[in-house]
């Protein structure tokens, strides 16, 4: 048995009955101390807390504990349903979601397709280098810089606009509704945009160039190349991607909007399902309530991947 | 190179263009928050500072150096940074080489356990009423035990230490080392690219996160910088702030009235930057890797 355990990938099938799993644990006993420490962290940190939805259905109080708290069925999810707030909170995570997809996504493709053109290594390695640095920086720097331009006290923006006689007084962009999610969109891309093409600059980079050459010699152009080689050849990565935007069509964002939407008179248009969630759920400890709104947007988002995997899986490019 | 038809030469310049603008627009907002900073306070607020310090001044600088509590934020977000990424890394990589070995008995359950959890969370609600029971509120081991086990890196180690030649292992299981011995003397030695890659990420995300310490802590002395930036630039207490400040530093302050709000959130922002654009080469360098390798496993 023990020449056995010195080669256990032998192909030779041992019975488990024979060789006792016991024993083998036991054998095993150190490697075994590597992996249960981590797996009872998970059990506990990611376990419990999924377990804990189930609170969605109670009226959970603190002092009755999640064990002794009464079952309620639907009721907050209901409450959800009817509460005021509903139709703005669906309306923004919607629009903004939405927004982000329709400009975020394309952007960063856009960009990887003009980089990849570019023949200068030094141009290309700056503006490499300056893109991908705002997603390593926290959206409190992000929003505090945004705030800074935008601001009335003399943000730069505003000093452009009179400069070029535009307004004539400053304008306090975060707190008009309207212009919200222009702001909110725009500043998400401009964070993201450059880290986001390096997937594409690396699907790229595969491309065989011999593809290139025929084509020029064809007498195809640059544009044609890039519509009829470039975009073809990393269409695969983009529907991964693309799949998985659109299982998260209803994460509209969070951080960004908690920290640009400071300005209460943004509600209206700020206010996400997450949003919503962290406000009643920690601000204002109405728990099952929030894990309920929580709970509904986690169900849709599954439904939505599902949906959309099964789309690709038509096409031909499954993730799953 | 051929000679360019007019219509590529027409997209170079565009393209040239386009790829300018956009540095300019990621370049500036930074350069004009660091030029503020280093500009007195209230000429800044007379307007018209854009691309250069009008009235160059470090005091802006003073004031934040010299503020206890702000200094103190930066000493949490330190050590959080420090003390979370060494522990995060050495227990997820521990995980990964025992899920990476094909006799560890239950290895499958133990990756389906693992891997179920990159599709379904709990959610905040009850993650938090969960550290709360657990009584991790006001501590400062809330920034390290409950994010301790990164499945996603686990995921990139284990592929990692699947590729190493087996020979290895072998020789040293031969001289007589255990699983750990093999995994102190051997493995880790080998894995220096891919744990420095991991090790940044994780960094960046400790030094970075504002939002866990605003629901967990309450205790000012525990809050790191970026939490202090956030209710700053939320609430503008700035201004408050430099009331409440201790006698000495407010002397100090009476000698510089020139600092505003705005000059000195700046400042605050960009030490809270520094640590990142220090490490940003670094980065650069291996993170590419890093995306590529997370992309390619899902």
């Amino acid at each position: 048995m023990a020449q056995i355990s010195v080669k256990p990938e032998s192909d030779v099938p041992i019975p488990a009955s024979k060789q006792g799993n016991l024993s083998r644990l036991k054998r095993q006993w150190d490697l075994q101390l590597m992996v249960v420490p981590g797996i009872i962290l998970i059990l506990i940190f990611s376990y419990i807390p999924m377990y804990g939805v189930l609170m969605a259905f109670q009226d959970y109080s603190i002092f009755k504990g999640f064990l002794h708290s009464p079952w309620v069925g639907f009721k907050h999810f209901e409450m959800f349903f009817n509460s005021p707030e509903f139709f703005n909170v669906m309306r923004n995570t919607m629009v903004i979601s939405l927004l982000k997809l329709c400009i975020g996504f394309p952007a960063p493709i856009i960009l990887a397709l003009m980089l990849n053109e570019v023949r200068h290594m030094f141009f290309k390695r700056v503006i490499q280098t300056i893109t991908y640095l705002p997603h390593f920086m926290s959206w409190v720097i992000v929003a505090g810089i945004v705030m800074s331009l935008l601001s009335t006290d003399n943000g730069s923006v505003n000093i452009l606009l009179e400069n070029l006689n535009l307004v004539n007084e400053p304008i306090n962009f975060l707190s008009i509704p309207k212009l919200f999610w222009s702001i909110l969109v725009t500043t998400t891309v401009w964070k993201e945009i450059g880290f986001g093409s390096i997937v594409y600059m690396a699907a790229i980079a595969g491309i065989d160039p011999s593809m290139y050459e025929a084509a020029s010699i064809d007498g195809a152009n640059k544009f044609k190349q890039i519509y009829l080689i470039t975009l073809p050849s990393i269409m695969p990565v983009v529907i991964i991607f693309m799949i998985l935007a659109i299982g998260n069509l209803l994460n509209a964002g969070f951080e960004d909007i908690l920290l640009l939407g400071v300005n209460p008179v943004l509600r209206e248009v700020s206010d996400v399902i997450e949003t919503y969630v962290y406000r009643v759920g920690i601000q204002n400890s109405r728990y099952s309530y929030a894990t309920a709104v929580g709970l509904f947007k986690a169900v849709i988002s599954v439904g939505l991947l599902t949906m959309a995997n099964y789309l690709a899986r038509k096409s031909g490019n499954s993730l799953w | 190179m051929a000679r360019l038809q007019l219509s590529d030469r027409l997209m170079y310049i565009a393209i040239y263009t386009l790829l300018t603008l956009l540095a300019f627009l990621t370049f500036y907002p930074f350069w004009n928050a660091l030029v503020i900073s280093f500009n007195k306070g209230i000429d800044t607020s007379m307007g018209g500072v854009t691309f250069w310090p009008r009235s160059f001044s470090l005091e802006n600088y003073e004031v934040v150096f010299k503020d206890k509590r702000l200094l103190n934020g930066f000493g949490i977000s330190v050590m959080r940074t420090v003390v979370g990424t060494l522990f995060s890394i050495l227990a997820t990589s521990i995980l990964a080489y025992g899920l990476s070995k094909r006799e560890l008995m239950g290895r499958k359950y133990y990756m389906v356990i693992c891997i179920i959890t990159m599709y379904f969370n709990g959610g905040l609600i009850p993650t938090f009423l969960l550290n709360r029971s657990l009584g991790l509120i006001n501590t400062f081991w809330v920034f390290i035990i409950p994010g301790l086990i990164s499945v996603w890196n686990m995921i990139i180690f284990r592929t990692f230490f699947q590729g190493l030649p087996q020979g290895l292992e072998e020789s040293a299981k031969i001289d007589g080392c255990g699983h750990w011995g093999t995994f102190f003397r051997i493995v880790i030695p080998l894995s220096g690219p891919v744990i420095a890659t991991l090790s940044l990420f994780t960094a960046i995300y400790h030094w970075n996160d504002w939002f866990l310490p605003s629901i967990y802590i309450s205790n000012e002395k525990l809050l790191p910088i970026q939490t202090m930036l956030k209710q700053i630039l939320s609430s503008n207490i700035m201004t408050e702030q430099m009331s409440n400040m201790d006698s000495a530093a407010q002397g100090q302050l009476a000698k510089m009235q020139s600092v505003t709000s705005k000059s000195l959130s700046m400042a605050t922002m960009m030490v809270a930057t520094l640590p990142i654009v220090m490490v940003y080469p670094f980065v650069q360098k291996y993170f590419v890797k890093g995306v590529l390798v997370g992309s390619l496993k899902e």
